[in-house]
């Protein structure tokens, strides 16, 4: 499925001093991020910071005002249907008549593709698919009969049955509660072992503990190697000071492991 | 109903009605399910500007107004894909608009005087046969279209941005979505008036969606409903002797409040059957009120 000239040790997206303007604003200014294969990068940063718009131009849905960005060694457009993409969950009508199933089988079109040859088989993918996240009893459910974090898992295996080597996923856990979001965290660890992701989130905390690196994005893309995200991080990315931006961070229970990161040099 | 459907015009009626309520029953869904009722609206009366060129400047009926109402769609279409908040607006304008030229253009134009009231209700009771194959041949090419494109369409109606990033021509699929509209609001208006399409093409999907489990069953029962209402419609006007397009649409919302009420009853048991859910924005729920 994925390109011949694509070899392993080339990086999966490629970023070069990108930059993006959205009505004449400046959203995005001389990003670069190499991402390789079997990354999991949290991207984290304020509303409004250029998250989701990096993302969409991973995807190639927007295109770069200055810069290049290469997905696989191609135009991000020409090879978005080799990317799994989980949009949030709130920009989608949850009183649209369809099932789980036909959700899923979504994932099956693909470009120029206009009569599937084998509906059985691409049926069977889809209910694969719904197996591996533990969502096949549900496969016939309404989508809007789910619960927030059932509709995610049906989204990622809407994701999956594309057979994608990248994963983007966008506020994934915004509408499941705490216990859900660690098992949706497992989940993706799990994917992780051969699926490149990177996932927008809010929860600094839970994900700490499952990603491999973070992307910190206002504006700038800051990276850093290690998962860990500290005081310092928030406060150079957020416009106030940590005790604002996060009140609780020092009452937790238990040894909360943490480590102070690097300014970032500017 | 049977003694009546000796009377051809009754005959003609009744077959015009089926076929507009099966045409609104598949581009009603697609309506609905993309949210785009308010441009639907604008369409239907924008299109009232193109039965006044078509008198003004003696072109065919069909031609002027075709033309008028497909170059209103256009461009409503392109400035709801580029610039979704400001849409309605400019929607609104185009809507008022296309209504103001049409009267003028009317007034002005020598010797001819067209009722408005036969514009807006119909004339189902005197659908000639030649209206009536239009329909049919429309209706066959909406159901080829929409069968060719259906899992194109139930993607972009779903999720945009998925469809587009698998491959689906969304911009081109989304004007021929609503070209497709134009065609079927104007057709269908000369022959049941403009606010019948607008009733058929909302209210049977509305109670649709939320019993459908795809949009075919949605389609199809919204077909189906559409159908009941216009036979029952008829045959009420026809005992009674009442404005035929006007009773379809009073059976139409009649059963529209009807399926909410009974809905709220059915909800509102569900809820006090197993109060430890607490429900979040349900005005409905008496024991939050």
């Amino acid at each position: 499925m994925l390109s011949n000239e694509h070899t392993i040790n080339e990086p999966i997206i490629h970023i070069e001093a990108l930059d993006f303007a959205y009505n004449g604003q400046q959203v995005l200014e001389d990003i670069n991020l190499e991402v390789g294969a079997g990354d999991f990068i949290a991207m984290i940063g304020p509303n409004g910071g250029g998250k989701t718009t990096l993302l969409k131009l991973m995807l190639g849905l927007l295109k770069p005002g200055r810069g290049r960005i290469r997905v696989m060694g191609k135009p991000a457009a020409r090879v978005s249907h080799h990317i799994g993409y989980v949009p949030q969950d709130v920009h989608i009508n949850r009183s649209f008549p369809i099932t789980a199933l036909d959700v899923v089988l979504m994932g099956k079109l693909a470009p120029g593709k206009r009569w599937s040859k084998n509906a059985g088989q691409d049926r069977r993918d889809a209910l694969e698919a719904l197996d591996r996240i533990d969502m096949v009893d549900l496969a016939h459910r309404r989508i809007g009969e789910l619960s927030g974090g059932q509709r995610q898992r049906v989204f990622i295996a809407r994701a999956l049955v594309t057979r994608p080597r990248l994963l983007l996923l966008d506020e994934p856990t915004a509408s499941i509660d705490s216990k859900g979001q660690t098992d949706f965290f497992r989940l993706l660890k799990r994917l992780n072992r051969d699926i490149t992701i990177i996932v927008v989130s809010h929860d600094l905390l839970v994900i700490s503990t499952y990603v491999k690196s973070v992307a910190c994005v206002n504006r700038r893309l800051h990276y850093h190697q290690q998962a860990e995200i500290t005081g310092d991080m928030l406060e150079a990315m957020y416009p106030c000071t940590v005790e604002e931006t996060c009140p609780v961070e020092l009452i937790t229970h238990g040894h909360l492991p943490h480590r102070v990161l690097q300014h970032h040099k500017e | 109903m049977i003694e009546a459907l000796q009377f051809e015009f009754m005959r003609n009626a009744l077959a015009a009605g089926l076929l507009a309520s099966i045409i609104c029953g598949i581009m009603g869904t697609l309506v609905v399910v993309n949210r785009i009722v308010f441009l639907s609206g604008g369409i239907a009366h924008a299109a009232y500007g193109g039965i006044g060129l078509a008198f003004y400047f003696g072109l065919p009926y069909l031609a002027g107004t075709l033309g008028f109402s497909l170059a209103a769609a256009m461009i409503m279409a392109a400035v709801t894909l580029k610039a979704r908040h400001r849409a309605d607006t400019i929607i609104g304008v185009i809507w008022a608009l296309g209504m103001a030229c049409g009267i003028i253009l009317i007034d002005l134009s020598p010797g001819y005087n067209v009722d408005l009231m036969s514009y807006l209700f119909g004339s189902i009771l005197t659908v000639p046969d030649s209206e009536l194959w239009i329909m049919i041949v429309m209706g066959l090419g909406i159901v080829a279209l929409v069968a060719v494109y259906y899992k194109d369409l139930l993607a972009l109606s779903y999720d945009e941005e998925f469809a587009r990033i698998r491959g689906v021509p969304v911009t081109a699929l989304y004007f021929l979505l609503i070209g497709l509209l134009a065609v079927t609001v104007v057709m269908v208006i000369q022959v049941v008036g403009l606010i019948l399409v607008i009733a058929l093409l909302t209210i049977p999907p509305f109670i649709m969606e939320k019993h459908a489990r795809s949009l075919l069953q949605m389609m199809i029962g919204s077909s189906v409903l559409g159908i009941g209402f216009t036979v029952a419609g008829l045959w009420l006007s026809y005992a009674f002797d009442l404005t035929s397009g006007a009773s379809i649409i009073m059976v139409a919302g009649l059963f529209f409040f009807l399926n909410l009420m009974v809905e709220r009853l059915i909800s509102g048991q569900r809820r006090s059957a197993t109060p430890s859910i607490p429900e979040k924005n349900n005005a409905a729920d008496p024991q939050r009120s």
